[in-house]
């Protein structure tokens, strides 16, 4: 039983954890919460759909297509919707961002209906394994599979190329980074293009695990794994895989104590009662302030 | 008298008087959450809670005690007042995107429990009677309006709205001023959030029907929407904000389908165009002096305010 509630929550939880590193990212560089970022998870599930109903094609092919789809598209919206605000006032770039989604979901509805579209079941053949008493699906072994190679694909961009040393020249100071001959615009898209990547592939794996993709699955999702980024402390990498496992684990096991009803409402308390003790989140940085 | 108001007010199309409401509802609810953006600048993803507070207080006050509807709006703004600087006070010392993010987690949890609670009859919502007073509803919006504005202006030049605006130039140096800066941000809080469930009342027995649902995240944007589009901190730019905001989707039906997509891209446009709002930067005391011959002195008065 603990086992098996363990399996659930860590499969949801690293969906949870592909779509808050793209938040931390983008966070992390130009410090916008990207509220279009649930959207593109949103897209990534459809034009998978698509690939596997409509072009009969490969589970992981339709993965990719849909991770460079969603490439483009990230970088499509950052430099439409973000780069002209970059200079001015923080919430204004808030509210763009808010447009961007509205758009995006409004536009998937247009295009693909208000009903939920599953999977067809030829997509990935699903079969159970017992281990002990638990049982675990092929599904959960997949996403937990796919999540952790992309994630170890991500930590070694970032901590091993040369691009991902100008990232985190760039998140850890914008002007100087530019003043040391680094792209930064080209950082920035790059960012983006390697979030909404990820946030395509749990877009994927969300459809599949649910077998459900309709037009507002970006909002819950978005909101939770935004909360996992903040939980785990904005801006830091591993705080996102880690606070995304959290709240999936701890998700799967109050609707297993019979909490099902307050289900959404279990992973903002966490997260509301983890920043009182800790106000930047469990590995964030202290920031020191000054005048 | 109200007999009277009520045949004037017949007079108006049905569906412009329902754009006029909306608009002044808008307006309430924007002006709230201006103080506590605008002014204060704090980031509250949440105001919709507030709203739903209101909203359910006001609505059962009705059902249940059947109280003068003036002394029930009252009543709801207190208990949203209390809720707010009770929530408030843990979660205001944290800054910036946690705070966001708090303020948001706390309203998906109001939210949820709404949905659960017996006396708000669940998922199901509750349908709201008239209110219990003579003068009509539309006039009564109007009027909580006027009051608002006055309100809000008056802390705006006030000392205490000084305070708030120090905050938001600078929390560390506002401190160093001698200005205990949790207390203030509670109270801006508590003042928003008591317009936020004056607003929340007024819109329960205008729509005569909630759900909980109704007040979730898209609602808080929403209002966030209108204070940003208006110009942070700018009473005039709420006005506007929420007006532009509370009649786009009525203008933009014609286009039906499209709408929601319009909208979208609207907002964009114009935060893009308009990046510190459609009222933003405009310093209307000199305006209003210009158009009296009267030049102010131009150093003191076309200073942009620093936003946040």
């Amino acid at each position: 039983m603990l086992l098996q509630q363990l399996i659930n929550g860590i499969a949801l939880g690293s969906t949870y954890a592909l779509i808050a590193l793209g938040y931390t990212m983008v966070y992390g560089i130009i410090t916008l919460i990207n509220f279009a970022h649930g959207e593109i998870f949103m897209v990534g599930a459809f034009v998978g759909l698509l690939m596997v109903a409509k072009f009969k094609m490969n589970f992981f092919l339709a993965m990719l297509v849909a991770m460079m789809v969603c490439m483009l598209l990230g970088v499509l919206i950052e430099r439409i919707a973000y780069r002209p605000l970059r200079k001015s006032s923080r919430l204004s770039a808030l509210i763009s961002a808010i447009g961007v989604s509205i758009f995006l979901s409004s536009l998937a509805q247009m295009i693909f209906g208000a009903d939920a579209k599953g999977f067809p079941e030829t997509a990935f053949p699903v079969q159970q394994i017992h281990l002990g008493d638990a049982d675990i699906s092929t599904l959960q072994l997949l996403i937990i599979g796919v999540s952790a190679c992309l994630m170890l694909s991500l930590e070694f961009i970032v901590r091993k190329t040369k691009i991902g040393k100008a990232m985190r020249a760039t998140s850890e100071d914008y002007n100087t980074a530019a003043l040391m001959g680094i792209n930064v615009n080209m950082i920035i898209s790059f960012t983006f293009a390697l979030g909404s990547a990820l946030a395509a592939a749990g877009g994927v794996l969300v459809g599949l695990l649910f077998n459900a993709v309709s037009f507002n699955m970006g909002l819950m999702a978005g909101l939770k794994a935004f909360a996992a980024a903040v939980l785990g402390g904005i801006g830091s990498i591993p705080g996102a895989m880690l606070g995304g496992l959290l709240l999936g684990v701890t998700e799967v096991f109050g609707v297993a104590a019979g909490y099902s009803s307050y289900r959404d409402a279990i992973a903002f308390t966490i997260l509301v009662f983890v920043l009182m003790v800790k106000p930047t989140g469990l590995l964030g940085k202290k920031i020191q302030k000054k005048v | 008298m109200g007999d009277t108001l009520q045949m004037l007010l017949g007079r108006i199309d049905p569906y412009l008087l329902q754009i006029i409401v909306n608009i002044g509802i808008g307006i309430v609810l924007a002006l709230g959450l201006n103080v506590i953006t605008g002014l204060t600048g704090q980031l509250s993803l949440g105001h919709a809670a507030f709203m739903s507070i209101g909203a359910f207080t006001s609505a059962l006050i009705t059902i249940k005690l059947g109280l003068p509807f003036g002394v029930n709006l009252l009543i709801t703004g207190a208990v949203s007042a209390a809720a707010g600087a009770l929530i408030g006070y843990p979660i205001l010392r944290l800054t910036g995107d946690y705070l966001a993010i708090c303020t948001l987690g706390f309203a998906e949890i109001v939210k949820v429990i709404f949905l659960n609670l017996e006396i708000t009859n669940k998922a199901l919502g509750l349908s709201v009677p008239p209110p219990r007073s003579s003068i009509p509803l539309p006039i009564i919006v109007w009027l909580v309006v006027i009051i608002a504005v006055i309100l809000v202006s008056f802390i705006h030049d006030s000392r205490f709205g000084r305070a708030l605006k120090a905050i938001r130039g600078d929390e560390i140096a506002a401190e160093a001023m001698g200005i205990n800066v949790v207390r203030y941000k509670v109270q801006s809080f508590a003042i928003g959030t008591f317009l936020a469930g004056v607003g929340g009342g007024l819109y329960a027995h205008f729509i005569s029907y909630i759900n909980p649902s109704d007040f979730g995240f898209l609602k808080s944007i929403d209002i966030l929407g209108m204070v940003v589009l208006g110009g942070l901190g700018s009473i005039p730019g709420s006005i506007v904000g929420a007006a532009v905001l509370s009649a786009a989707p009525e203008f933009l039906r014609f286009m039906a389908n499209y709408r929601m997509l319009v909208y979208g891209g609207l907002l964009v446009f114009m935060m893009i165009f308009r990046p510190n709002g459609l009222m933003g930067g405009i310093n209307f005391t000199e305006i209003f002096l210009r158009a009296l011959g009267r030049k102010p002195h131009m150093k003191t008065l076309t200073e942009k305010e620093k936003l946040p």
